[in-house]
């Protein structure tokens, strides 16, 4: 076997890995690698922050399903990746990301650029590594495709000594993967399927729970199965949104802090939750001990973790996903033929919530722009083959409430951290690995700030992707709570973003077109302009109202029960409802 | 407040010990004692991990566990089928009382001055305890102990249930306790 170098094994590996393209940086530490990523068909995007390439990863990994990569130096390279990697492992998004390390006899000598990376991100990742024998690389790489693919996905780092990458090693990639400590269980047990079915055709008031884990097994078909058989209304959390159609008339909406009122009531009202792909997030649950009081749970997951972990499960599905629906939708078809509750007053119950409580907006007084409007036209205008990634707070809930989803993997978000930042790398990120989709970031003006150097990195590389800034001149879902929480009390919230910067003339010097939108009456126009480009990245900055607010909405650490669809208006319901 | 004894089966590789505190303070699960060490296979180490489980349902805190690549198989070591043990060294004042004890005890005099006695037990907590009650009053200089380590009795080895199918996914044990986890 003829002897390369450690570093050239690293790519080797990468290649033999699958990989297409990654999102990087070099520096020191990492620079070996660099020299044969050069001659690699492996495409290499020279991002300009290590976040915006862990994000990229994540965005590319969500758009596609594929395992999403980013590489770094050591030190500062390494730990700018430890928000994307917290990020992708909350989400249970597959990325690996590559580090650098200082050489292996320096480690622990506080070293020029030396950090702990993998004692640092122990806490954040699905498992990582720290090489110093290129003899190593290779398995490294294998395991780490292998564990932030499988089970439940995560995100993994491999972290390489720069002597490990320099010293002379053989290639040898391993063709199956085999660890002691990792077997994730992928077919449900059939006896748990059958209790599920039972428990499926007992129940008078069904709710099908679906989390994001539909999406990552890739089991939309069998869900909507699952749907049809047994006609039992949906609600999809902020990670599924798209896993189930928004048209579809079984469809209630997301659940949560900001979800419908017909999707909150109907899992609080529940005799039966079939949890699928879901952890019961607070986000979801709200107060806890008050959730879904009368409900039995089926909870189906990939992670034995996440049964009981946060509420009881009476019937736990470990499984894959897609593995646990094929088995559930014809065990679910015999139970109901011998015994088939009638569901009909609890749909009429849920449809007459939906329709009475739809979600809604107010246009501003003032006439100026409404900012769940030009969302709202956005998703029209572009439709449902669009990708769409959002930032994190007002416009992110307003992106998922006013957005029609049909399809999995068209919304991007970050879910579980809750990454401000997090849009236009992963709209970068969404746009290498499906380029031939229109991808809008819908991003705030705050969360633009904090990332929207990635659009040099947009413009040098043909990566088209258009940028929605609703700007409200504020951090918006803190102004809001300041609002509602704080007496309006506005300490630090407002960005003036409206006078400093320009993003107009920001994005300009970028390398992109800059469009800017004061009135509702250019709303759709200026969508119109945005959408005709395609040779560069687009930025448009919507001047928005600032106190628009996020309704409905369930406060922090109260119960589900204490909706409000407006500011202090619970839904007036019709007495015999409560 | 429910106290519980896990053997745990981890990969003999750097940072394991890390990894295992880490996700432990993460999660707020309180450790009494934690004893880790080598075990017949030399690529396995063996960890005995005490924990005081308020709030914390085993099962949860064994599903945590069990997610860490690193660890390869999980039991519960309960009081009826298993033998625990713990370490004392002790330094205390030389007297003819002292000694007393230390023999009352069947505890072990491991070094001798003429003004301290340094005393090795080894035995369970309760034991252990209790001797500790008896020599406090003779003054004690300086007192270390190791954590407890538990084997199970009979035939039974947690090592062979879980090395013998290693890489293969193995649910054959469903007579054991749920907290059993192993490949």
């Amino acid at each position: 076997m003829s002897k390369i170098n450690g570093a050239q094994s690293l790519v080797n590996a990468l290649e033999a890995a699958g990989v297409e393209v990654m999102f990087g940086i070099p520096g020191g530490a990492i620079l070996p690698a660099y020299d044969p990523i050069f001659d690699s068909k492996i495409r290499h995007i020279l991002v300009r922050h290590e976040q915006g390439a862990g994000h990229a990863a994540t965005g590319y990994a969500q758009a596609t399903g594929r395992v999403g990569v980013c590489i770094a130096t050591s030190g500062p390279g390494a730990t700018n990746l430890v928000t994307p990697l917290a990020d992708a492992q909350m989400d249970s998004v597959p990325i690996v990301a590559i580090t650098g390390q200082v050489p292996s006899l320096a480690i622990g000598t506080d070293a020029f650029q030396e950090a702990d990376i993998r004692g640092v991100t122990m806490p954040v990742t699905k498992h990582n590594y720290l090489i110093t024998d290129p003899k190593d690389i290779p398995r490294a790489i294998a395991e780490a495709f292998h564990i932030a693919s499988t089970g439940r996905p995560g995100a993994v780092l491999v972290d390489i000594a720069k002597d490990a990458l320099q010293k002379e090693t053989t290639f040898d990639y391993p063709h199956t993967v085999s660890l002691a400590g990792y077997n994730p269980v992928i077919e449900p047990k059939i006896e748990a399927v059958r209790d599920a079915a039972a428990l499926i055709a007992q129940s008078k008031k069904p709710v099908l729970y679906v989390g994001g884990g539909v999406i990552k097994a890739e089991a939309a078909a069998e869900l909507m199965q699952l749907a049809q058989v047994t006609g039992i209304p949906v609600v999809t959390t902020l990670m599924a949104r798209g896993a189930f159609p928004d048209s579809h008339q079984q469809h209630l909406g997301m659940p949560g802090m900001h979800g419908t009122v017909a999707a909150v009531t109907a899992l609080q009202k529940a005799d039966l939750l079939i949890t699928l792909g879901a952890r019961f997030d607070d986000r979801v649950t709200g107060k806890l001990s008050t959730f879904a009081p009368n409900a039995k749970i089926i909870h189906a997951d990939i992670d034995p973790a996440e049964i009981g972990k946060n509420r009881h499960a009476d019937v736990a599905l470990i499984g894959d996903l897609k593995n646990t629906l094929r088995a559930l939708v014809p065990a679910t078809k015999v139970a109901l033929a011998k015994s088939a509750p009638d569901l009909t007053p609890w749909l009429n119950e849920v449809y007459g919530w939906r329709k009475k409580f739809p979600l809604g907006y107010d246009k501003p007084a003032d006439g100026s722009v409404s900012p769940q409007y030009v969302i709202e036209r956005i998703g029209k205008i572009s439709g449902p083959d669009t990708i769409f990634a959002a930032g994190v707070g007002q416009h992110q809930m307003w992106a998922s409430q006013f957005i029609g989803y049909e399809k999995p993997r068209t919304w991007l978000n970050s879910g579980g951290l809750g990454t401000m930042g997090y849009a236009v790398p992963a709209a970068m990120g969404a746009k290498v690995g499906a380029p031939d989709a229109t991808v809008w970031a819908i991003d705030g003006d705050g969360c633009f700030q904090m990332t929207n150097q990635e659009l040099v990195t947009c413009a040098l590389n043909n990566i088209p992707i258009k940028v929605a800034v609703i700007n409200n001149e504020s951090l918006g879902m803190v102004r809001q709570w300041q609002t509602l929480f704080y007496n309006q009390r506005y300490s630090n919230t407002d960005l003036h973003s409206k006078r400093i910067p320009d993003f107009k003339l920001l994005a300009e010097a970028m390398g992109c077109v800059g469009l800017r939108c004061e009135t509702p009456g250019d709303v759709d126009k200026t969508i119109e302009a945005a959408m005709a480009i395609n040779d560069r990245p687009v930025v448009v900055d919507f001047n928005v109202h600032r106190d628009a607010m996020v309704w409905p909405m369930v406060a922090a650490g109260t119960s589900n029960d204490e909706i409000t669809v407006a500011r202090s208006m619970a839904p007036v319901w019709d007495s015999q409802e409560l | 407040m429910a106290i519980h004894t896990l053997a745990v089966l981890v990969e003999n590789s750097p940072g394991v010990l890390a990894r295992v505190a880490s996700l432990f303070s993460r999660r707020g699960y309180n450790i009494d004692s934690l004893a880790v060490g080598p075990t017949e296979n030399p690529k396995v180490s063996r960890m005995t991990i005490v924990l005081n489980l308020e709030g914390h349902a085993l099962d949860q805190v064994s599903a945590q566990l069990f997610k860490l690549v690193n660890v390869i198989g999980i039991s519960e070591m309960k009081d009826s089928d298993s033998l625990k043990r713990e370490i004392l060294l002790v330094k205390v004042a030389n007297t003819s009382a002292t000694k007393d004890i230390v023999k009352k005890h069947n505890a072990v005099i491991a070094d001798e001055s003429t003004t301290t006695l340094s005393i090795e037990a080894v035995g369970q907590s309760a034991a252990i305890e209790s001797l500790l009650n008896e020599l406090r009053p003779q003054g004690i200089r300086e007192l270390v102990q190791s954590g407890l380590v538990a084997l199970e009795r009979g035939d039974k080895t947690l090592a062979d249930r879980t090395l013998s199918t290693m890489g293969t996914a193995n649910e054959s044990d469903s007579n054991s306790s749920t907290a059993d986890y192993q490949n």
